[in-house]
């Protein structure tokens, strides 16, 4: 293949991996946003998504899209549930004190990756896709359920950008955000908004997983990468600023693509984490985030 | 910068009657005694258990004491891995050269990798620590030529046995060797670490944990005391990683992974963050409830997990701060 085939097939991998991660990254920074907590588990939140939608495809036997559709459905629903239960156990009674909250969900990512183990296995396995077109470019045919993954994320980003910004919901989310004291006072219940926040930025990150899961097979490791990418996007984003991390991750999925289809992967990770660090030592707000207040 | 003026004792053999001197030496002969009553299998994994406690006594200077969580502490335990394991299988470097060749890898990664995150503090110092870890790790697989990457690679022959310069020779094969040493090894950093927070030093890192902006205020220099606390910690890891490195033959990129970066701030909180004995309990503990559980089941990961959420929510403290607070106020 030509340089530029070559060049136009990684911009298309580099755009399926950065829908996925804005997802995936809008949930953490959703999280941090209005809770100012880190929450290390969110690549697990990831990792069960994706087991519970190989779990709720297998149900269906038959139609692949009928399995993948119930997949979609349910598997954020208890995903999000999970959260809403770690959340109400453990990180209200750490007070949501910022280096407990860490060690906590540490404590959950571990729980989680052996509860995964032990009952779904070592094993990576696929769940089918519910479409199979393919796309025929003059030079290599291209899967067509990658570019369904790449507009259900771009319509799912959208929706939440029009929930937070054109809502009740997202205003009182945005004002918990802003201050949280001057929102209880205003008898907005920060309590119940940070469950839930807790809870929608898992649910994001479970969605992004179904999303991938025909692409990338379901595995109890899975989880790693995409925390550790999300965190990558949401600090060169700003933390806590949603359309610098939807434009972060842009830039991170495609040169990510790019870079892992024409040099090492090991030393473009390498490279990348180094980068990020510096980032963070250089500007702690982030590329695109605002002076702090 | 301001110092503090060291009490000096009335008497030459004052610390006879200090009782938290006491405790650490009484600590120390017990575990001297332990390994005439132990099988040769259960004196192997306390050798282990002391190493890595030392790995905690480094661990808890920073972030006991200095009150810096650092979520990348395993590069230093590796900088010591591999700066000892790698100058013996590459440079032939006899054992003692070799620990000191560790020691030093720790040192410079810790002095640059401090002053670099340092210059972050709260959230952004644990991701930026996080962040050079992974970094560290993903290196230590990228020249898999030398590390051998996750396989990892053992030490064998000649670097087995250790030969001191006075002709003093020890067969690092030998338990009961590798026992003593690791004890000697603990024995030094537990009484430095020690010594370093009765000294005027130890009292400015607390004084930083505790509030930063007044002990500036105050006319300490945080930011060199921060540095100080971290290129000790680190070095004290990196003694851990070599120790870990000659004593038990194997050099891998696991030990680099967040995993080994993780368990220190696990056995230290179990302990009790900012108390002397601390890690030695909180490693001595969690081993040997991951390695009755994992007689028991596979799910070690789960126990680890559990302890976690346990400790953050009904013991932030730790055991030994937990008892300091309630029964023994004098305990260091």
């Amino acid at each position: 293949m030509d340089f530029g085939p070559h060049l136009f097939l990684a911009v298309l991998e580099g755009t399926v991996t950065a829908a996925v991660l804005a997802l995936t990254a809008l949930g953490l920074s959703l999280v941090f946003g209005v809770m100012r907590v880190v929450n290390v588990a969110h690549g697990e939140f990831f990792m069960l998504g994706a087991v519970l939608a190989w779990w709720f495809a297998s149900l269906v036997s038959g139609s692949p899209a009928l399995g993948f559709l119930l997949a979609l459905a349910l598997s954020p629903l208890v995903v999000g549930a999970v959260a809403l239960l770690c959340e109400r156990t453990v990180l209200r009674r750490v007070n949501y004190d910022p280096e407990a909250t860490i060690v906590a969900t540490i404590g959950l990512l571990y729980i989680v990756q052996q509860l995964a183990l032990t009952f779904y296995g070592p094993d990576a396995r696929p769940v089918p896709a519910p479409v199979s077109f393919r796309i025929q470019f003059p030079w290599f045919g291209y899967s067509g359920y990658k570019l369904v993954v790449i507009a259900a994320s771009a319509a799912l980003i959208f929706a939440a950008w029009l929930v937070l910004t054109r809502t009740r919901l997202g205003l009182v989310m945005r004002a918990t955000q802003y201050d949280r004291e001057t929102a209880q006072a205003f008898g907005i219940p920060v309590d119940r908004v940070y469950a839930m926040v807790f809870a929608i930025g898992a649910m994001l990150a479970a969605v992004a997983a179904v999303l991938i899961v025909p692409i990338q097979q379901a595995h109890y490791l899975m989880g790693h990468d995409p925390l550790l990418l999300s965190f990558i996007v949401v600090i060169i984003g700003g933390l806590g600023s949603i359309p610098g991390t939807v434009a972060a991750a842009v830039v991170v999925g495609l040169s990510d693509g790019i870079v892992s289809v024409f040099f090492s992967p090991t030393l473009a990770k390498i490279l990348a984490t180094l980068l990020v660090a510096l980032v963070l030592v250089v500007r702690p707000q982030g590329l695109f985030g605002g002076a702090p207040r | 910068m301001k110092r503090l003026r060291l009490a000096s004792p009335a008497q030459p053999y004052a610390w006879l009657a200090d009782r938290g001197v006491l405790l650490h030496v009484g600590v120390l002969v017990a575990l001297f005694l332990a390994q005439l009553a132990l099988s040769d299998y259960a004196i192997l994994s306390l050798a282990r258990v002391m190493v890595l406690a030392v790995y905690a006594v480094g661990y808890n200077i920073l972030f006991g004491y200095a009150g810096l969580l650092s979520l990348g502490h395993a590069m230093l335990f590796a900088a010591g891995l591999y700066g000892a394991g790698l100058s013996a299988a590459h440079l032939g470097l006899g054992a003692p050269a070799a620990f000191l060749a560790g020691i030093a890898a720790g040192f410079v990664v810790a002095a640059a990798f401090g002053l670099i995150a340092l210059r972050t503090s709260g959230v952004a110092f644990m991701i930026v620590t996080l962040m050079f870890a992974q970094a560290g790790y993903l290196t230590s697989l990228y020249f898999a030529d030398y590390t051998r990457g996750d396989e990892g690679f053992v030490l064998k022959g000649e670097i087995r046995r250790a030969v001191l310069p006075g002709g003093l020779s020890f067969d690092l094969a030998n338990p009961v060797v590798r026992y003593n040493l690791a004890l000697s090894l603990l024995a030094v950093c537990l009484i430095g670490c020690l010594a370093l927070v009765r000294s005027p030093i130890g009292r400015v890192l607390v004084a930083i944990r505790e509030n930063e902006d007044r002990t500036r205020m105050l006319g300490y220099d945080t930011e060199a005391n921060k540095l100080l606390a971290f290129v000790i910690s680190g070095t004290i890891a990196a003694a851990s990683g070599a120790a870990y490195a000659l004593l038990f033959a194997y050099v891998g990129a696991t030990f680099a992974s967040i995993q080994y970066s993780i368990l220190p701030l696990l056995w230290v909180l179990l302990g009790g963050a900012g108390t002397v004995l601390g890690p030695l309990v909180g490693t001595l503990l969690m081993f040997y409830l991951v390695d009755v559980t994992s007689g028991h089941t596979s799910a070690y990961m789960l126990v680890v997990g559990v302890a976690l959420l346990v400790l953050v929510v009904w013991f932030p403290k730790g055991l030994l701060g937990t008892l300091r607070e309630r029964v023994a106020p004098w305990l260091p």
